[in-house]
């Protein structure tokens, strides 16, 4: 019988169990739904980014699949960080009752409003703070991400870490521009702690029949299998600029495909689209074939993994 | 039950009256489904809502007049397209020789399918159907027509016995033993049917409602609190768990 191998891991300053984190967006922000996904085996949580008002999202269809992936434009439906902060608090609470770190997530329309509700969101205590600065479906209420500009996305960073003190800051960024290498070193620069890539890539489906584009925001963003080849490139060019942690996401859907993503230089994988693929157990299936993968090469450490197919 | 996310057009082939603001819709195609399972009905322009499977083979919906998006749908014309979603969901499974369905208002729609299925396996069926007012029942004559013990309750008295269907539901739980209570009405029927079936420890399949976005169990939007029945496990999503949920009193873990 071989080893066990270990799957713990570090992340910045924090430690997982394993290195599986639920990607933001997916299941919301309620502290019983969070707790659900960490009981079912996840590393970490991230809640469902949430920014300075309430927003309702779009109307329906919001989702839809097609041969390779999915694609969705919610429209950041959150319940405004006042609230969430509440919810956040429990979910914590709740939380570290079973060691499970809780990342939260937010978004804001300006540097200085991210730093506003990065200050608001602080006092739930999250491990690590997220930034969404790469949301592919909200352009009509905020322009152009700030992912897309090295300098708005490096003030975004300076504004968010002079608001949550020693709170770790990770920044999300978007896969849909020339040199993503680059924004991951102005962010860094700023005082990042941590990269997320990526968020979904912008996408449009239309139905021929229907003569109409299928989701009512038009066109959304893309996750599941279309995405991963992106997701790998974009987290290997991140892994080659810059020296902070990269938690790894976009199509992670099997064991092979986070072990793939670790290859490409992550730390720590995010999950998401894998519950419409692989059901409720989907953590716990992708964390058993990536032990088998690791028994059956002989990897002891999930750390083994990192950056190999650099 | 293959469970798909892809919107298909499927033509209406007939829009048939159940009653005043009910229609049922056909299409032209089959769908590998379960009773009780859901899908995403899509007219482009006007929105998309989630509506329980009425038959599977062939595609059926029953729509309620309720607002512009179900209107729309009563008034597509033979041949016109609507692109679904689906099926999705869980469902029911037949349990049991002698079996209990509740239908509130328009939840006796996916029960019809579920009665048709254990008629098959030659069950005793018992159904009660709850509604305010006699022109709101649903399905009488259809389920009538499966061989079905069909019990009525309104809330004007206007057929049936006066009251709620649940005090129908007590009447034939003390003259019957029942293996299985199926249910699926608005969510004040369901809690107080919960209740009921734990007095008596008979398991259950109840569909709950939730408002649903993406129907896929990723946006997170229809979790459905065990405030409604304190057996649905904490972080229970409607779309993605449901819309059944099961209790069974006897069930090895």
């Amino acid at each position: 019988m071989p080893l066990e191998p270990t799957l713990a891991c570090q992340l910045n300053n924090i430690h997982l169990r394993n290195p599986l984190v639920l990607a933001s967006g997916a299941m919301g922000v309620s502290p019983t739904l969070l707790m659900r996904v960490a009981r079912s085996g996840a590393g970490a949580v991230t809640a469902k980014s949430c920014g300075p008002q309430p927003r309702e999202g779009h109307p329906n269809p919001v989702m839809a699949e097609w041969a390779h992936g999915l694609i969705n434009a919610i429209g950041l439906s959150n319940p405004g960080v006042d609230e969430e902060v509440a919810q956040l608090i429990e979910a914590q609470t709740q939380l570290t009752t079973i060691d499970v770190p809780l990342f939260a997530s937010i978004f804001a329309g300006s540097a200085q409003e991210f730093g506003e509700v990065a200050a608001v969101i602080s006092a739930a205590h999250p491990a690590l703070i997220e930034v969404n600065i790469s949301c592919p479906n909200v352009h009509d209420d905020f322009g152009l991400p700030f992912a897309a500009d090295a300098k708005s996305a490096a003030e975004v960073v300076r504004s968010v870490k002079n608001a949550v003190g020693t709170i770790p800051v990770a920044v999300k960024l978007a896969p849909n521009v020339p040199d993503i290498g680059r924004i991951a070193q102005a962010v860094v620069a700023e005082g990042a702690d941590v990269i997320t890539a990526i968020n979904t890539m912008p996408g449009m489906l239309i139905d021929a029949d229907a003569q109409q584009a299928v989701l009512s925001n038009r066109s959304g963003g893309i996750s599941g299998p279309a995405l991963k080849p992106i997701a790998l490139r974009c987290v290997a060019e991140i892994a080659r600029s810059v020296d902070v942690p990269i938690i790894g996401t976009g199509g992670v859907i099997t064991g092979r495909d986070a072990v793939e993503m670790l290859m490409a230089g992550a730390s720590a994988v995010g999950v998401g689209s894998a519950f419409w693929y692989r059901g409720a157990e989907a953590f716990a299936l992708i964390l058993d074939e990536m032990k088998e993968f690791m028994i059956d090469h002989n990897i002891r450490d999930i750390g083994q993994l990192i950056g190999k197919a650099l | 039950m293959k469970h798909t996310g892809t919107f298909t057009a499927c033509k209406v082939v007939t829009i048939e009256k159940l009653n005043a603001a009910t229609s049922r819709i056909v299409f032209d195609r089959d769908v590998d489904a379960q009773p009780g399972q859901f899908l995403m009905a899509w007219l482009p322009s006007l929105g998309e809502k989630p509506f329980s499977l009425f038959t599977r083979s062939p595609l059926s919906i029953v729509v309620v007049d309720v607002g512009p998006f179900s209107h729309a749908l009563q008034t597509l014309r033979i041949g016109d397209s609507v692109w679904i979603k689906g099926s999705l969901g869980n469902g029911f499974t037949p349990e049991g020789e002698n079996v209990l369905m509740v239908g509130g208002g328009y939840g006796a729609a996916p029960l019809y399918s579920l009665a048709k299925a254990c008629r098959e396996q030659l069950m005793h069926v018992i159904v009660c159907l709850g509604a305010g007012t006699s022109s709101s029942v649903l399905l009488r004559d259809e389920f009538d027509r499966l061989d079905c013990q069909v019990a009525v309750a309104t809330e004007d008295g206007s057929a049936g016995t006066k009251g709620l269907v649940t005090n129908v539901v007590e009447d034939v739980l003390r003259r019957e033993h029942i293996d299985t209570i199926y249910a699926c009405g608005p969510t004040g029927m369901l809690t107080a049917l919960a209740k009921i079936s734990h007095k008596h420890k008979i398991n259950y399949q109840f569909s709950w409602e939730a408002h649903m976005r993406c129907g896929m169990g990723l946006c997170g939007s229809c979790e459905v609190s065990p405030d409604a029945d304190p057996s649905l496990p904490a972080g229970w999503l409607a779309c993605f768990d449901g819309p059944v949920f099961r209790k069974h009193w006897n069930a090895v873990y």
